[in-house]
């Protein structure tokens, strides 16, 4: 054997010893390699970042300016002898937070008395205490039904008074959050039993006269916006009901979003139940099941499984929808907020009675939102594996 | 024959033994019917119990049925209207300015929102960090916050603008007030209008073209060039068939005249918060729509495309793109429904659709159903043809396979 040539040897030599000393140029790794392939990787991409960066360094120090340096957050007086003089003079430079300081208690509870506001504070606490309870999965089982009727039981009695040495307080004064609450989750709790039935209903090959009722109840309420059911429920109802039976206007609107939701909703579980392999249909006949065993044991378990992104994005959806009740004159959330400014001393600083409100909506969806990406990114992770 | 012995066999060709209905509980076809005679029966007991009562509460309120009232005097001002309308006008046309506003909003935002949506979508998946990063926060901002609530604070902003007497002038004679925008615009003559049908039949032309030199790339590998054709079809014709005409040309600007603008185009704080609302809010969900039918796209098709040596924009054009619309097509149709449906929210700031429109006349009529009802036709009519169509442009782009 001979041995190899001593150049080769030498060459390779420097080349490992080269490679062992030498680092990846500055250029290409660290932060500054970092900016250079994300930000700055073509001449275009350059221009991009720069005319970007510089958008958003004088828009934030614009609404810097208008959020926190120049704006108002007190003004002298309060009720009916306040004066805004200040905000008007700040108008446009300045934001006017003193309305919000003014007028916080009205937007979250409407006019629910004002002593006894603990209370709608309660309810809204006990709703975003349910919510996060449904939302831990330690929690998906026979219990939660329970939880769900105890909470729901609790906030009533917190609404209404009457009981417990509570004062009564009549329907017509709740307002704000609570009422917007409300109505999302009692619209999801209603909507989603309803829209179950109405997707077992629209996949009935052997009942064709409910199939078809199944049919038209979804492709009607899907076809038309949500508004017209809610005049429906305000000023339709009233004529449908025998003389001197008449149901509350909050209980009408209510009545108008689970029929609106359970149609979206429908749509949904159809989704899953069509994405179960037949051979889940077939095993549970074959096993001499009935129609409501195999339903409950073997279909839904799957297929709700399967839909739960896009149930929570049709939540969320529905969350958002509620605020259309201002247009039927329920004081929602969104409705409080449009009339806090309809004073003369506040008019015009509607976009800060708004941006309070936005941000209330942006922490309930935003959590939706991003717990659904959560779940949704699990699922796939058991598929892939 | 192996024919004539298997129909001889008894076994081959046996269906299942065929049993008649039976009345019993235990036969399932006898089962289903009995529960959808029920079914059926509650559904339509109800239905009757509502109309009856209906019928009597119209009686002893004095109500008036049916839809006489379309041809009464109407008597309601609207603001903006794209026919000739006069509150002398009867109850069935100023709902057809209705509807015709309706169309407008929902026409011009499903264009916008597709625009600014694709753009937003595929502006998330860019390489560049800070646009990207952009493009999401704008998409999850907007998508969690209601519409309702966008669209009163956007006229809220609107409402905050200085008076006609000291608009805001961006540039040129567009001023921004709370009375809206005011544009310049071109007196419109009948030359303007033959130059627009130049236009038109340029673009088909133009579009015919492209397809026979397809065909002739297809068959002889050579392209020729379409460009000075589309030049001379949709700029020469138009151009020619104006000047020919005699060219007129005359501005319009807005001009200050005690409180308020005289002349040039309007845009109307109401249309113009709506459409903003809307369209910001669609491209939200059309931006995600874009990028899930982008990332769908199988990544070797990218890789494909550049060891074909395209660049980037011509990847995502000729290659990704007409993939990614079969993924794209169907949400995108749902979201151009909501856009429509949504329009709806104008009866809030005020901008006069159908809704508003109907929910006046049966304020002013008393005649809830039928207003109700017109509603409630006109979006169901909307929202078919649109299913529809984009039906059709589904089965047009699907995939054709063997």
């Amino acid at each position: 054997m001979t041995p190899p040539p001593a150049h080769t040897t030498t060459a390779e030599a420097i080349a490992a010893a080269d490679d062992r000393v030498r680092r990846p140029p500055a250029m290409s790794v660290g932060p500054v390699g970092w900016l250079r392939a994300n930000l700055f990787s073509s001449w275009l991409n350059t221009a991009v970042t720069l005319v970007l960066a510089y958008l958003v360094v004088s828009w934030t120090l614009g609404l810097i300016s208008w959020g926190v340096i120049n704006a108002i957050w007190e003004v002298p007086g309060s009720g009916a002898q306040v004066d805004t003089s200040a905000c008007r003079a700040a108008r446009g430079e300045g934001a006017c937070w003193a309305l919000i300081g003014e007028k916080y208690r009205f937007i979250l509870f409407g006019l629910y008395p004002f002593e006894e506001q603990w209370r709608p504070a309660l309810v809204v606490a006990i709703f975003v205490a349910l919510y996060v309870v449904s939302a831990m999965r330690r929690f998906w089982n026979r219990w939660l039904g329970l939880i769900w009727l105890v909470a729901l039981a609790a906030i009533g009695v917190l609404m209404w008074g009457g009981v417990f040495g509570l004062r009564f307080v009549e329907q017509e004064r709740w307002g704000g959050l609570p009422i917007t609450l409300i109505l999302s989750t009692f619209g999801i709790a209603f909507a989603f039993p309803l829209s179950i039935l109405v997707a077992l209903g629209r996949r009935q090959t052997s009942m064709p006269a409910v199939r078809a009722l199944c049919v038209v109840y979804i492709e009607l309420i899907r076809g038309v916006p949500l508004i017209s059911l809610l005049f429906m429920a305000s000023v339709m109802f009233p004529l449908f009901l025998p003389e001197g039976m008449n149901i509350d206007k909050l209980l009408r609107a209510q009545v108008a979003i689970i029929l609106f939701a359970a149609a979206y909703l429908a749509e949904v579980v159809r989704g899953g139940l069509q994405a179960l392999p037949k051979g889940q249909y077939e095993a549970a006949d074959a096993l001499g099941l009935s129609y409501w065993q195999k339903t409950g044991f073997i279909v839904l378990p799957q297929a709700l499984r399967m839909v739960i992104p896009p149930l929570v994005n049709t939540f969320i959806g529905m969350f958002k929808d509620t605020s259309l009740v201002l247009i039927i004159g329920i004081f929602d959330l969104l409705n409080t907020a449009k009339t806090s400014i309809i004073e003369p001393a506040w008019q015009g600083f509607g976009v800060e009675a708004y941006l309070f409100v936005a941000a209330i909506y942006f922490v309930f969806c935003f959590a939706m939102s991003k717990y659904s990406q959560d779940l949704e990114s699990e699922f796939n992770r058991h598929r892939r594996r | 024959m192996p024919q004539d012995a298997l129909a001889a066999d008894p076994r081959y060709g046996r269906t299942a033994p065929r049993r008649g209905l039976t009345l019993s509980w235990r036969d399932p076809t006898m089962r289903s019917i009995v529960w959808q005679i029920v079914i059926i029966g509650l559904v339509g007991f109800a239905v009757w119990w509502l109309v009856a009562n209906t019928m009597r509460n119209l009686e002893v309120r004095k109500i008036a049925t049916g839809f006489g009232f379309l041809s009464r005097e109407a008597g309601l001002p609207i603001g903006e209207s794209m026919i000739p309308y006069s509150p002398a006008d009867t109850y069935a046309r100023a709902l057809l300015v209705g509807v015709l506003n309706t169309l407008r909003v929902s026409l011009i935002g499903i264009v916008l929102a597709t625009v600014l949506g694709t753009l937003i979508g595929i502006a998330r998946l860019s390489h560049n960090w800070l646009l990207a990063r952009l493009a999401g926060i704008y998409v999850e901002l907007l998508r969690d916050l209601p519409l309702l609530l966008q669209l009163l604070f956007w006229y809220a902003l609107m409402q905050g603008l200085p008076g006609p007497r000291q608009a805001l002038n961006p540039f040129g004679s567009v001023f921004l007030s709370n009375r809206g925008i005011k544009f310049p615009w071109l007196v419109w003559e009948e030359a303007h209008t033959a130059a627009l049908l130049a236009l038109a039949a340029g673009i088909a032309g133009t579009v015919l073209l492209a397809r026979r030199f397809t065909a002739r790339q297809m068959a002889t590998g050579q392209r020729p060039r379409l460009w000075p054709w589309g030049l001379a079809l949709m700029v020469g014709l138009p151009a020619a068939v104006w000047a020919a005409m005699g060219a007129p040309f005359t501005i319009d600007a807005p001009e200050l005249r005690g409180f308020n603008f005289r002349g040039g185009g309007t845009i109307t704080p109401e249309f113009a918060a709506l459409l903003l609302g809307l369209v910001l809010y669609t491209a939200a969900f059309i931006a995600e729509i874009v990028r899930a039918g982008i990332l769908a796209v199988h990544t070797g098709q990218w890789e494909a495309a550049g060891a074909l040596g395209l660049s980037r924009g011509e990847q995502l054009r000729l290659i990704i793109l007409p993939q990614a619309l079969r993924v794209i097509i169907p949400p995108m149709t749902s979201q151009y429904l909501n856009i429509t449906k949504n329009s709806s929210l104008a009866v809030a700031i005020g901008y006069q659709d159908i809704v508003s429109i109907a929910n006046t006349t049966l304020n002013q009529t008393g005649q809830a159903i039928e207003g109700i009802a017109i509603i409630m036709a006109v979006y169901l009519t909307i929202s078919l043809s649109i299913s529809v169509f984009m039906n059709w442009y589904n089965a047009r782009i699907a995939l054709k396979e063997r």
